[in-house]
C-alpha cells in the first residue's frame, strides 16, 4: 500500500515536469500534497502524531497552499507556461535520468534493515530532485514555485521516515514556514507582475554583471 | 530570561503592526534594539539554558552579541532613515525588522537542528521584505532571487539534516534525536556515508545563505537593491547566523572524528569565494555590489580559517565580529552616499569626500578597515588568520591567500577612491548627513578601531571558549 501512494508520487512528478498547463500542474501538485499525507500513517499506524501530521499536511499541501497559487494565477491570468528553457521532453527524460540515479543512490548507501524493501528513500530523493529540475527549466515564477513546493514535499516524504527525530512542534514549524514562503511568493509574484505586465522571470535580467 | 530574549522582539512586532504612529514606531524599533542590546551584555555568559532545544555556548553568545550589537546601530539609522521616507510608510518594515530580530535570536540560541533549521527559514522569509522596501523592478528582481534561491538552498540544509537523524537510525541509535548534545555525544557510531552525505548537503544549504562561492548569486543583487540599513544587517547579522548554523555541522563531524574531511572541503570552498571575489571586484562599477563581493571575500575568509583550524579558528572567528561591524558602517554610509547621488554608480558618484565630509569619510575609512589596513580590527585578525596558516604549516595557502588579498585591495581601491577623491559636486538633492544617519555607522567605525588597538581580555577569553567549541573532540 505504501509503495503504491508513493509510486503514484512518483507518477505525480514525471506529470509535473510534462504539462505545459499552469492549471494542471497545480492539481497534480495539490494531488501529491494530498497522497502525502497518507504516508504517515501508513509508516507509523495511527495515532495522535501521525494523525496530525496527516491533518496539517492534507490541509496545507493539499487544500490551502493549492488555492494560494490558483487565487495567484487566476490575478494574474496567465495559463500555459510559454517557452521553457528546455523542451518538455528533454526535461521528461533528465526527470527519468534523476529518478533512476536516486534509486541507485539509495542502493548504494546503507539502509535501515526495515527500509530495505521500501520505496520510500528512493521516491524522496527522486520527488526532490525532480522539483529541482522543474525549478531549473522553467521561467515562469509561478512554475519555479510549483518546483520549489515538490521539493519540499520530497523532504516530507523523508522527514515521515525520521518522525521519530522531528518532534512535532518542529515538523509544524516546517509547515508554517513552508506556508508563509508561499503566501510571500505570491505576493512577490503579484508584484512581478504589476511592474513587468507578464509573470516571466525572463524579464528578471537587469542585474547582472 | 532567554524566553524574553527571543519574545520581546516578537511582541514588538506585533505592537508595530497595531500602532497607528510613524514616529512611535520607528523609536518602539530602537528601543525594542536596545533593550536587546542590554539583555545580551547583562546575561552575557550566564544565559541558562531553556528546555534541551534552546541554550547558549561560548560560540553563539559570541554571534548573539555580535548580532544584536549590529541590529542596535542599525535601527537608530533606522529611526533617521524613516524619517526622510515618511511617504512610504514604516509599518510593515518595523515589523518585518523586529521578526527578523527574533527569527536571528532564534537560530542563534537553538540547539536541536529542527529548530535551527525552521528559525533560519524564518529569518529569510522576515528579510525578503525588506530587500523591496525601494519597491521597483530592479529591487524587485533581487527579491525574488533571494527569496527562491535561499529557500531552495535551505530545502537542501533540510535534507542534510534529515540524513544526519538516518545515520542515526541506520546504526540503530538510541535516541534518534536531532538535538545537538545528543548527535555530538552518540557522533563516532552515526553511520559515515550517511553523515558525510548530510554534511555535504548542510553545507551547501546554509552556504547559499551565508553567500559562499559558487552558491553566492544571490548577494550582490540582494545587497545592492536593498536599502543600506537593510544590506548592513544581511552582511553582517545573517551571514554569521549561516556560518554559526554550518558551524554546527562541522562540531558533529569533528566529534565523529571526520573533522579534517569537514575542514578539507571548507577551505577549498573558501578559497574559491575568496578567488571569485577578487576577480568580480576589479573594474565595479557599483559601490553596492562591490560591497556584495567584499560580503562574498569575507566568508571566504572566515571559511578558511576553521578549515585550517587551531589558532586560525580564534582568528575566524575574531574576523566575525570585525567583518560584521567594518560591513555596518560600509554599508550605512554607502546608503548615505547613494541618497545623496541618487546613484550607486562611479559613473555619477565622485568626489564623495569633498562633497559629503562625514558619510564619505566614514566610506573611506571603512574600506581601508575592510581590506585589512591598520590599525583597523579585520588587520589584526588577517593577520592572526595568516599566523594561523603558518602554525599550521600551510605556508602555501597562506602566499595565495596574500595574493587574493592583495587584489582584492587593488581593486576595491580603484572603486572606493574613484567615489570618494576628486572635486565636490553640486547636488540638487534636500539629503543632507544628519546625526541618526551618521551617528552609527561611526560607532561601529570606533569599535573597530578599538578593536584594532585593543583587545579586551574578557572578549579574547570568550573568543577562546568559542574557538574551543569548535575544535573540541570527544
Amino acid at each position: 500500500m505504501t509503495n503504491i501512494v508513493l509510486l503514484l508520487i512518483l507518477l505525480i512528478n514525471f506529470y509535473a515536469l510534462g504539462t505545459a498547463r499552469l492549471v494542471a500542474g497545480i492539481r497534480a501538485v495539490a494531488l501529491q500534497g494530498a497522497l502525502l499525507a497518507l504516508l504517515p500513517p501508513l509508516a507509523h499506524g495511527l495515532h495522535g502524531h501521525t494523525l496530525f501530521l496527516t491533518l496539517v499536511s492534507l490541509s496545507l499541501k493539499g487544500l490551502l497552499i493549492p488555492w494560494l497559487l490558483q487565487r495567484a494565477i487566476r490575478e494574474v491570468r496567465i495559463r500555459r507556461e510559454i517557452e521553457p528553457l528546455i523542451g518538455y521532453v528533454p526535461t521528461l527524460i533528465l526527470g527519468t535520468l534523476v529518478t533512476v540515479g536516486s534509486f541507485l543512490f539509495s542502493d548504494f548507501l546503507p539502509l535501515a534493515p526495515e527500509h530495505y524493501r521500501s520505496l520510500f528513500i528512493p521516491a524522496a530523493l527522486a520527488t526532490l530532485f525532480s522539483g529541482f529540475l522543474l525549478l531549473m527549466t522553467r521561467r515562469k515564477a509561478i512554475t519555479q514555485v510549483l518546483g520549489y513546493l515538490i521539493m519540499e514535499n520530497g523532504i516530507f516524504i523523508f522527514a515521515v521516515l525520521l518522525a521519530e527525530a522531528m518532534p512535532l512542534t518542529v515538523e509544524a514549524g516546517v509547515l508554517l514556514d513552508l506556508l508563509v514562503a508561499t503566501f510571500v511568493m505570491g505576493i512577490v509574484m503579484n508584484q512581478i507582475n504589476r511592474e513587468f505586465a507578464a509573470l516571466s522571470t525572463r524579464s528578471l535580467t537587469a542585474l547582472k554583471e | 530570561m532567554l524566553l524574553l530574549l527571543m519574545l520581546l522582539p516578537l511582541a514588538a512586532a506585533l505592537l508595530a503592526l497595531l500602532l497607528p504612529w510613524h514616529q512611535g514606531r520607528s523609536w518602539l524599533l530602537a528601543g525594542c534594539a536596545s533593550l536587546h542590546l542590554a539583555l545580551c551584555l547583562f546575561a552575557f555568559d550566564r544565559m541558562m539554558p531553556l528546555g534541551s532545544w534552546f541554550g547558549f555556548d561560548a560560540l553563539s553568545h559570541l554571534v548573539l552579541l555580535v548580532t544584536s550589537l549590529l541590529f542596535c546601530g542599525c535601527s537608530f539609522y533606522a529611526v533617521g532613515y524613516f524619517n526622510i521616507h515618511r511617504e512610504r510608510g514604516n509599518r510593515v518594515i518595523v515589523f518585518c525588522l523586529l521578526l527578523f530580530l527574533a527569527t536571528m535570536t532564534m537560530a542563534i540560541a537553538a540547539r536541536h537542528f529542527g529548530v535551527l533549521w525552521v528559525a533560519v527559514e524564518g529569518t529569510t522569509l522576515a528579510s525578503a521584505p525588506l530587500i523591496y522596501y525601494n519597491r521597483n523592478r530592479l529591487s524587485i528582481e533581487a527579491t525574488w532571487k533571494y527569496l527562491l534561491l535561499c529557500s531552495v538552498g535551505i530545502g537542501l540544509a533540510m535534507v542534510g539534516i534529515l540524513f544526519f537523524a538516518y545515520a542515526a537510525l541506520v546504526s540503530q541509535l538510541q535516541p534518534v534525536s536531532l538535538q545537538l548534545d545528543v548527535l555530538l555525544s552518540q557522533a563516532p557510531q552515526l553511520a559515515p556515508a550517511w553523515l558525510h552525505a548530510g554534511y555535504a548537503f548542510l553545507l551547501v544549504g546554509f552556504g547559499t545563505k551565508m553567500g559562499l562561492a559558487p552558491l553566492h548569486s544571490w548577494k550582490p543583487d540582494a545587497y545592492g537593491e536593498a536599502p543600506g540599513l537593510v544590506g548592513a544587517l544581511l552582511a553582517g547579522g545573517l551571514t554569521s547566523v549561516a556560518f554559526l548554523a554550518i558551524l554546527r555541522a562541522v562540531q558533529v563531524m569533528t566529534a565523529a572524528g571526520d573533522g579534517p574531511l569537514a575542514r578539507q572541503i571548507l577551505l577549498v570552498l573558501g578559497l574559491l569565494s575568496l578567488l571569485l571575489a577578487a576577480v568580480f571586484m576589479v573594474r565595479q562599477p557599483d559601490i553596492k555590489r562591490l560591497l556584495a563581493y567584499s560580503s562574498v571575500e569575507h566568508m571566504g575568509l572566515l571559511a578558511i580559517g576553521i578549515g585550517i583550524g587551531g589558532l586560525a579558528t580564534f582568528a575566524a572567528l575574531l574576523h566575525l565580529i570585525n567583518n560584521a561591524l567594518t560591513k555596518g558602517c560600509l554599508f550605512l554610509s554607502a546608503g548615505n552616499i547613494q541618497r545623496a547621488y541618487a546613484s550607486k554608480r562611479l559613473s555619477e558618484v565622485r568626489g564623495a569626500l569633498a562633497t559629503l565630509p562625514l558619510s564619505g569619510g566614514l566610506f573611506l575609512a571603512g574600506f581601508l578597515a575592510i581590506t585589512g589596513s591598520p590599525p583597523f580590527g579585520p588587520f589584526i585578525s588577517e593577520f592572526t588568520l595568516l599566523r594561523g596558516m603558518m602554525a599550521a604549516d600551510r605556508g602555501g595557502i597562506a602566499l595565495l591567500v596574500l595574493v587574493l588579498l592583495a587584489l582584492v585591495f587593488v581593486g576595491m581601491a580603484a572603486t572606493a577612491l574613484t567615489a570618494t577623491q576628486g572635486e565636490a559636486v553640486k547636488l540638487d538633492t534636500p539629503y543632507a548627513d544628519r546625526p541618526l544617519l551618521v551617528v552609527p555607522p561611526l560607532c561601529f567605525l570606533l569599535l573597530v578601531l578599538l578593536l584594532g588597538l585593543y583587545l579586551p581580555e574578557p572578549l579574547q577569553q570568550a573568543l577562546q571558549a568559542a574557538a574551543a567549541v569548535v575544535e573540541v573532540r570527544s
